[in-house]
């Protein structure tokens, strides 16, 4: 009654080429190299210590949304709030520290506390209604452009509200959020260091816990999930709060290195954030991607929107470099997923 | 078989749902170690016995013993913890994750406490390749996603996951009827291999074919009633296919088709 032990004919199935084509990075480490390489030899400035700096400034901020919405994406889930949100906790640290005049970090704290409540708000919805976060997602993305304009125009009769310099616990906030780091006479932006250690934790989530594996899960079925006992909506919360409080980060820094903040900011973002998950490997079907992907996606656009500056070209053509790297990546992806899930008969 | 050696044991149980008797005094035993199929065409009863019995559901008449105690699971979760695992048609398997990853969900073990608590993923790939092996299962590669297995493989994939989780009882719905010859007999082979581990298995099925080699009992049903309970030496393969399909019915269905 012994299975046959013939080590089979099978095992040429799987060369090892195949193997790495359907890790979820790959194609992300491709185009970043590619666009390494392309505007290095077009721009001197691009490949000198101070232009490195320059792209991966916003490659940090980027990289910090794309990772959490990496997560909650391949948990099966969008978050099209997540954009706006960072608008609206930059305006809350600046409101809260300028016209109610609390210490720095207390608004940030609050800030944060606003965040969370928005994130769970998200979660709460969308597990308990079942609708598509998508929808769901989508009118929280309103409320927030709304209460935005409305209440830092009721406040401040502005929509620009500044002055956080000099405030209470401003120079120890901007030291832990907005400040530089000198490496070798190159001053590297801290939301780098920010954006690295995130990058790492939730890889290591990801891949190596419990919550991580409930996430793939979650994401590629759930109901089989819940047969055999992942608590899915829990795992769905806690990506909501995730990716609420990346914004939240995001949020803080940009508004404690302008030392303000725009009641239209981050609007339009979030697109961003699930075009670099997707570049990143992440399916829009949930179940398969990853984080360190979603960085080398983050990381493709910091280089582009800089490096098009330095090649002397209209910034305009940035936009352009974004459909084309979604359509390439999803076509990638199309591949890799028909791969996974195609059966090999035995 | 006598009452003292069966693990599971149905009582005259009934379920109705409304005004429909779905199901109407039926009885059988499941012993450890052995495999108590149940039998019957579509709308016999089938599924609400898998479903009473999984706790999905609960019987309005008759009961229902686990190792001679009356049990009333609340729910599924219930009957799971009482060692009764249910393998659905779904399987509950997710198609884009390793196969090890599948295996050890809802159930991964850990190392170091804390924040510091992890995967074990070693222990996990260990465990999901020796319990494969241990029910005669021999995959190639633990970390190829599930959905590149093929059918029977994924079938003996959810039949170890259920052992290793540590069923007393296994209650397999249709395990062998979306397959090709070959593999249903490869999932015949697992389903002995869970038998031999001491497991009390329920095969649920509408194949005499498939029933009579491995099964050591058969429960046939038809339309929510029970047509017989048999031990294996009372019945030949024929007359479990005759039962099955109605015995005259059939009989008449052959004669009806016969050209004059």
């Amino acid at each position: 009654m012994s299975a046959p032990a013939v080590p089979d004919e099978r095992v040429a199935a799987v060369s090892p080429v195949r193997r790495l084509l359907v890790r979820p990075e790959l194609g992300a480490l491709i185009g970043a190299v590619v666009v390494f390489v392309f505007f290095a030899l077009l721009s001197s400035t691009f490949r000198s210590a101070d232009g490195v700096a320059n792209w991966l400034d916003p490659a940090s901020t980027l990289g910090i949304m794309a990772v959490a919405v990496a997560l909650l994406m391949i948990g099966g889930e969008f978050d099209l709030s997540a954009g706006v949100l960072t608008g609206t906790t930059g305006l809350a640290v600046t409101i809260l520290a300028t016209r109610f005049g609390l210490n720095v970090w207390l608004a940030v704290l609050l800030s944060l506390v606003l965040a969370l409540a928005v994130g769970l708000a998200n979660g709460y919805v969308v597990t308990r209604t079942k609708l598509p976060s998508f929808i769901v997602t989508l009118g929280m993305f309103l409320v927030l452009q709304g209460l935005n304009l409305g209440v830092t125009k009721l406040l401040t009769g502005n929509v620009l509200v500044g002055g956080l310099v000099g405030r209470s616990g401003f120079d120890s906030a901007h030291l832990v959020f907005a400040s530089s780091v000198v490496l070798g006479g190159t001053y590297f932006k801290v939301s780098i260091v920010w954006w690295l250690v995130l990058t790492v934790l939730a890889t290591l989530v990801l891949l190596r816990t419990r919550f991580g594996n409930w996430v793939f899960a979650v994401g590629g079925d759930a109901n089989a999930a819940r047969k055999v006992g992942v608590p899915a909506t829990r795992t769905s919360m806690a990506l909501f709060a995730t990716t609420a409080t990346a914004a939240w980060l995001v949020g803080t820094i940009t508004a404690l290195r302008n030392t303000s903040a725009q009641a239209d900011a981050g609007v339009g973002d979030e697109l961003t954030f699930i075009v670099a998950a997707v570049i990143g490997g992440c399916l829009l079907t949930g179940g398969f991607g990853s984080a360190v992907g979603a960085s080398l996606g983050a990381l493709i656009f910091g280089m582009t929107s800089v490096g098009i500056v330095y090649a002397g070209w209209d910034a305009d053509w940035y936009k352009l470099f974004l459909g084309a790297m979604l359509l390439l990546a999803v076509f990638a992806n199309q591949f890799v997923r028909r791969y996974a899930e195609r059966r090999r008969r035995s | 078989m006598s009452d003292d050696t069966a693990l599971l044991e149905v009582r005259g149980v009934g379920k109705r749902f409304g005004p429909v008797i779905a199901l109407a005094d039926v009885s059988t035993t499941v012993a450890a170690g052995q495999v108590t199929c149940v039998l019957g065409d579509n709308g016999a009863g089938k599924s609400t016995v898998i479903s009473l019995l999984s706790g999905v559901h609960r019987p309005d008449e008759g009961e229902i013993r686990l190792a001679g105690v009356p049990v009333d699971f609340a729910g599924p979760r219930d009957a799971l913890a009482a060692g009764i695992a249910t393998v659905y048609q779904d399987l509950a398997l997710v198609p884009l994750m390793s196969v090890w990853r599948n295996f050890v969900l809802g159930a991964e073990p850990t190392r170091r406490f804390g924040p510091l608590r992890r995967l074990d993923v070693r222990a996990a790939r260990e465990t999901t390749r020796t319990e494969l092996a241990g029910m005669g299962i021999d995959l190639r590669d633990v970390d190829q996603p599930v959905g590149t297995l093929s059918g029977g493989e994924r079938q003996a994939v959810a039949i170890a996951r259920a052992v290793y989780l540590g069923a007393r009882v296994l209650i397999l719905d249709e395990p062998t009827s979306a397959l090709g010859v070959k593999q249903a007999g490869t999932v015949l082979r697992h389903i002995a291999a869970a038998r031999d581990r001491g497991i009390a298995v329920v095969f649920v099925t509408h194949n005499p074919h498939h029933a009579h080699p491995v099964g050591d009992r058969f429960l046939i049903l038809k339309r929510g009633r029970s047509l017989g309970d048999h031990a294996k030496g009372e019945l030949s393969r024929d007359d479990l296919t005759r039962l099955m399909a109605g015995g005259a019915e059939l009989d008449d269905l052959a004669a009806e088709l016969d050209r004059p």
